[in-house]
């Protein structure tokens, strides 16, 4: 039923357009065969925006300096809401069943003691040296995930990458066609409208007539009688996305490719444990993982999910139960393709000598190899391309082997 | 007298809100003196202030918070009583609630910034609740009543709105939005920060936005909202005699977001170690709580018990231990750092001219910056004076506060209720008050014209058009918009629109009223 009001949709937006002359923004149309080992992969990147306290996500109890350096707001094994032990050492905050879940069925794995190349701490310099894949700050015309599209031979697979929410993740910015779709849901301008107004963008204002064409092409593919965005918290917020995007993707012709971004992880005052402030963005997390398994159904086998934050925070807590801007934190990975049940570490340790600057997790993982070892395995990116085009002077950070099954 | 149609269109646009339509003559005033119309509202300082009535101070909007809080909790505990839990453990009981309302303390923080969206069922409401109608089997529970935070939020907001409307340029309005984007909170953060955000603008932003970058700087950072926002209030020295006895301790938020983000800028040349002794040196910036053990409550106040002791190092400079002075002292100095300059320089020619600000202008205005100690007039009269700024082609899009704004100054409606403006620019992605970080809204074309944006601005303009588009003449509007400045594609589209609705959208969007 869906299928048929998409249809239906798309024909006649499509039919006006084509009316006219050819139009760049149609070629962009997501061009699909299925490659000839019949896998049919997609990525989801997830950004939370902000920093998310890997120690508090997962904790490494097996460590004896954890609990006392994360003080009131540490996990613990026991009590009301004890962490979920995920090995004889990490262990997962509580309110992330979802992934626990699929770590047990093999199919999430965490990697720890990560970080991208960038050791300063303002967020939006982190934020652009992770969405930009360059190894410092300031590049921000293009995004890693916008390159490797680029590099990915043209109509093989896919050819364009959806970018979630009303504006595009720099992660997913620049020369390879995206395009873009939010939850929101309002009378809409009518067809007629808005061809017309995209024929006056193209005469005028050709950015204009690009963005606008692709925001019309998408929306309605997304839509269907539950995406009614309904005034309500961030975690149901994060599920509704998660559940519009596993529905684009899940079509035949939908994006292969996606990203999206989560704000608010920047927890510097009264973090919370087991339960509070970070518990509920966890949920929140937890239950977009849950919605993207169940709307990519079958699709979900041959998908990997991708969670990064531009950086950690403080090992120690800072004198408001929170913690401060800091460097190594955690990556998550889940989806079917995932080859998963394992905390991937080289674990640097808590002990003060240990700690980056003496303060913050250090991080013995550079988290270009990890979403390089991903794009290999799903996509075939060469190490030449990874290293030089998508991560640019990053070869040095080999992409990580096997973490695809 | 000549008749410069293209400046008119530089100078409503570029520096202001754009025309206002009905008789008000802006286009035909800002074509034969298009610098002059810019500066006049310059001349009038006082226009920058913002009273209007029931708009309160920071100080009684906190206690009005205060005093709701209040409210709330009592109620709870009395219906708590009326109706004891059944399943009660009493020696677990009080733990456990706390607990409870912290998670949906935060819940509702986190959720703030779509609280918004409730006004709008308010406003359908009257219809619902003829007298004959008969309620359907079905029907919603009555939305509750606006509590004072959100009345407050809104008529702030409404104030704001009208103002911008109304002005008769909008240079101004345009410089108080910059410096308030620049200098910003999020309303999001909680309820204090909701209620104080109007009043932070008017307080903190509004009486330096023609006055000094120094003065403003301090204004910020000792506002309560600001505290507040970026947890100062939180922030202990380690060793002052509160933080020996909570065994809490220093926060960096506020001191990091002061360097990077509202003078020097990343880069600016200070290290980790700067950030946590700036964070030192303001711990005791606060504001005075429920209790007002410290003053009046909801008023800034030095707390000596919560200061850091000690001389401080900050920039390679010691700052002696002079209690609130030592933080001032500070603040004063690194308002004059050669980075602030330049970095104030860059993000004001970028807003105003172009995503790449002409550095020979950006240089130009970080000496005037430096020469006059951060007169911000002589900073926005530098612009105005430039050449750059002129000739620069309106490339920059309008953000959507400024959409909406100039599409209510075009159709001349003064608004009367902010919902509508409230829950555009929520779902534009830009919701009034609530950037998502201390770094405020994007300033670039990347960010306000992607596909989706520009898709929900077409069905805003709409259903603006939907609403206003049988009471006017579009081709009046387009005259008042652009007149001779007009691109013929824009001119025909506009008259070969099949309604006078659709004329209005496409006139909403087109490249005349999107570009600034």
């Amino acid at each position: 039923m869906i299928d048929c009001v998409e249809n239906r949709l798309l024909t006649s937006r499509r039919g006006l357009l084509l009316g006219g002359a050819s139009f760049a923004a149609w070629a962009y149309l997501p061009k699909f065969a299925r490659a000839a080992d019949g896998r049919d992969p997609r990525l989801i990147v997830v950004i939370l925006r902000g920093a998310l306290d890997g120690l508090s996500t997962v904790a490494p109890l097996g460590d004896p300096d954890y609990a006392g350096l994360h003080g009131s707001i540490a996990l613990a094994a026991d009590g009301a809401h004890p962490a979920m032990m995920l090995d004889s050492f990490f262990a997962l905050h509580p309110a992330m069943p979802e992934f626990s879940r699929m770590y047990r069925d093999k199919h999430a794995a965490v990697i720890h003691a990560v970080a991208t190349p960038y050791r300063d701490r303002s967020h939006f310099d982190g934020q652009d040296v992770l969405e930009s894949g360059y190894a410092g700050p300031g590049r921000v015309q293009s995004g890693w995930l916008n390159r490797a599209l680029e590099a990915l031979p043209r109509g093989e697979r896919v050819s364009s990458g959806l970018a979630v929410g009303p504006t595009t993740p720099l992660v997913l910015r620049g020369n390879a066609p995206t395009v873009g779709w939010a939850p929101v849901a309002l009378p809409q301008a009518d067809d007629d409208t808005a061809m017309r107004l995209v024929d006056l963008y193209r005469h005028r204002d050709p950015a204009l007539a690009m963005a606008l064409s692709q925001g019309l092409q998408l929306d309605k593919a997304a839509s269907g009688d539950d995406m009614k965005r309904k005034p309500g918290n961030a975690v149901a917020q994060m599920r509704q996305v998660a559940r519009g995007t596993a529905k684009l993707m899940a079509a035949d012709d939908g994006p292969r490719i996606a990203a999206l971004a989560f704000d608010g992880w920047d927890t510097h005052a009264n973090e919370g444990g087991p339960v509070g402030r970070l518990a509920f963005l966890l949920g929140g997390l937890d239950g977009a993982l849950a919605e993207f398994e169940s709307g990519l159904g079958d699709r979900w086998r041959d998908t990997v999910v991708v969670v990064a934050t531009e950086f950690g925070r403080t090992a120690r807590i800072n004198g408001t139960d929170g913690t401060d801007h800091g460097t190594g934190t955690i990556a998550l990975l889940a989806g079917g393709a995932v080859k998963g049940g394992r905390v991937i570490s080289d674990w640097p340790g808590l002990k003060l000598a240990n700690l980056h600057e003496g303060r913050d997790l250090k991080p013995t993982t550079d988290l270009r190899s990890v979403i390089k070892g991903v794009l290999q395995d799903q996509f075939g990116l060469s190490d030449r391309v990874l290293a030089e085009t998508v991560f640019p002077d990053s070869a040095s950070a080999r992409p990580m082997k096997g973490l695809v099954a | 007298m000549a008749r410069d149609s293209q400046a008119a269109l530089v100078a409503l646009n570029r520096f202001g809100f754009g025309a206002r339509g009905g008789a008000s003559g802006d286009l035909v005033n800002a074509s034969s003196d298009p610098r002059g119309f810019v500066k006049a509202e310059l001349a009038r300082a006082s226009g920058v202030l913002l009273e209007a009535p029931g708009l309160q101070s920071t100080q009684q909007l906190g206690q009005a918070v205060f005093a709701y809080q209040d409210q709330v909790k009592q109620a709870r505990e009395a219906a708590k009583t009326a109706a004891p839990a059944e399943t009660s453990a009493p020696t677990e009981q009080k733990p456990a609630l706390r607990r409870n309302l912290s998670l949906n303390a935060a819940a509702a923080e986190i959720a703030g910034q779509m609280t918004e969206a409730k006004p709008a069922d308010n406003a359908v409401r009257p219809e619902a609740m003829q007298p004959n109608a008969v309620a359907p089997p079905a029907a919603k529970p009555a939305p509750q009543p606006l509590n004072v935070i959100q009345k407050t939020f809104r008529a702030e907001a409404l104030a704001r709105l009208q103002r911008a409307t109304l002005a008769e340029c909008g240079f101004t309005e345009r410089l108080v939005v910059f410096w308030s984007n620049h200098f910003c909170i999020s309303a999001s953060k909680g309820e204090l920060a909701r209620i104080w955000a109007g009043a932070f603008e008017r307080e903190a932003i509004r009486p330096h936005v023609l006055g000094r970058f120094p003065d403003m700087l301090k204004a910020v950072e000792q506002h309560p909202a600001m505290l507040f926002f970026l947890d100062n209030q939180q922030s202990l020295g380690p060793d002052s005699r509160a933080g020996q006895n909570r065994k809490r301790g220093l926060n960096e938020n506020l001191a990091r977001e002061i360097m990077e983000l509202h003078t020097l800028g990343v880069g600016g040349g200070y290290t980790q170690e700067d950030v946590t002794s700036l964070a030192r040196i303001i711990t005791g910036w606060t504001f005075a709580g429920r209790q007002g053990q410290l003053g009046p409550p909801g008023s800034f106040v030095f707390n000596t018990n919560a200061h850091q002791p000690g001389p401080h190092m900050l920039l390679g400079k010691t700052y002696e231990p002079t209690g609130l002075a030592q933080g001032e002292a500070a603040l004063a100095d690194i308002a004059r750092h050669p980075s602030t300059a330049n970095f104030i320089a860059t993000k004001f020619v970028r807003h105003f001219v172009a995503d790449d600000p002409p550095p020979a202008l950006v240089a130009r205005l970080r000496d005037v910056f430096v020469r006059t100690d951060g007169d911000l007039k002589a900073l926005a009269v530098a612009l105005v004076d430039s050449d750059e700024a002129w000739q620069a082609p309106l490339t920059k899009m309008r953000s959507p506060y400024d959409f909406l704004v100039a599409s209510g100054r075009l159709l001349a409606r003064v608004p009367e209720d902010p919902s509508r403006y409230l829950n555009g620019l929520n779902l534009l992605g830009q919701p009034l008050w609530s950037p998502a970080g201390p770094n405020g809204f994007p300033d670039t074309n990347a960010a306000w014209a992607a596909p989706e944006g520009m898709k929900l601005r077409l069905d805003i303009a709409a259903q603006i058009a939907a609403r206003l588009g049988n009471n006017i003449d579009p081709i009046d509007l387009l005259e008042f918009v652009a007149a001779d400045a007009a691109s013929i594609e824009t001119r025909r589209t506009v008259e070969r629109a099949e309604s006078r609705q659709q004329a209005l959208a496409l006139l909403l969007m087109s490249p005349e009223m999107q570009r600034r």
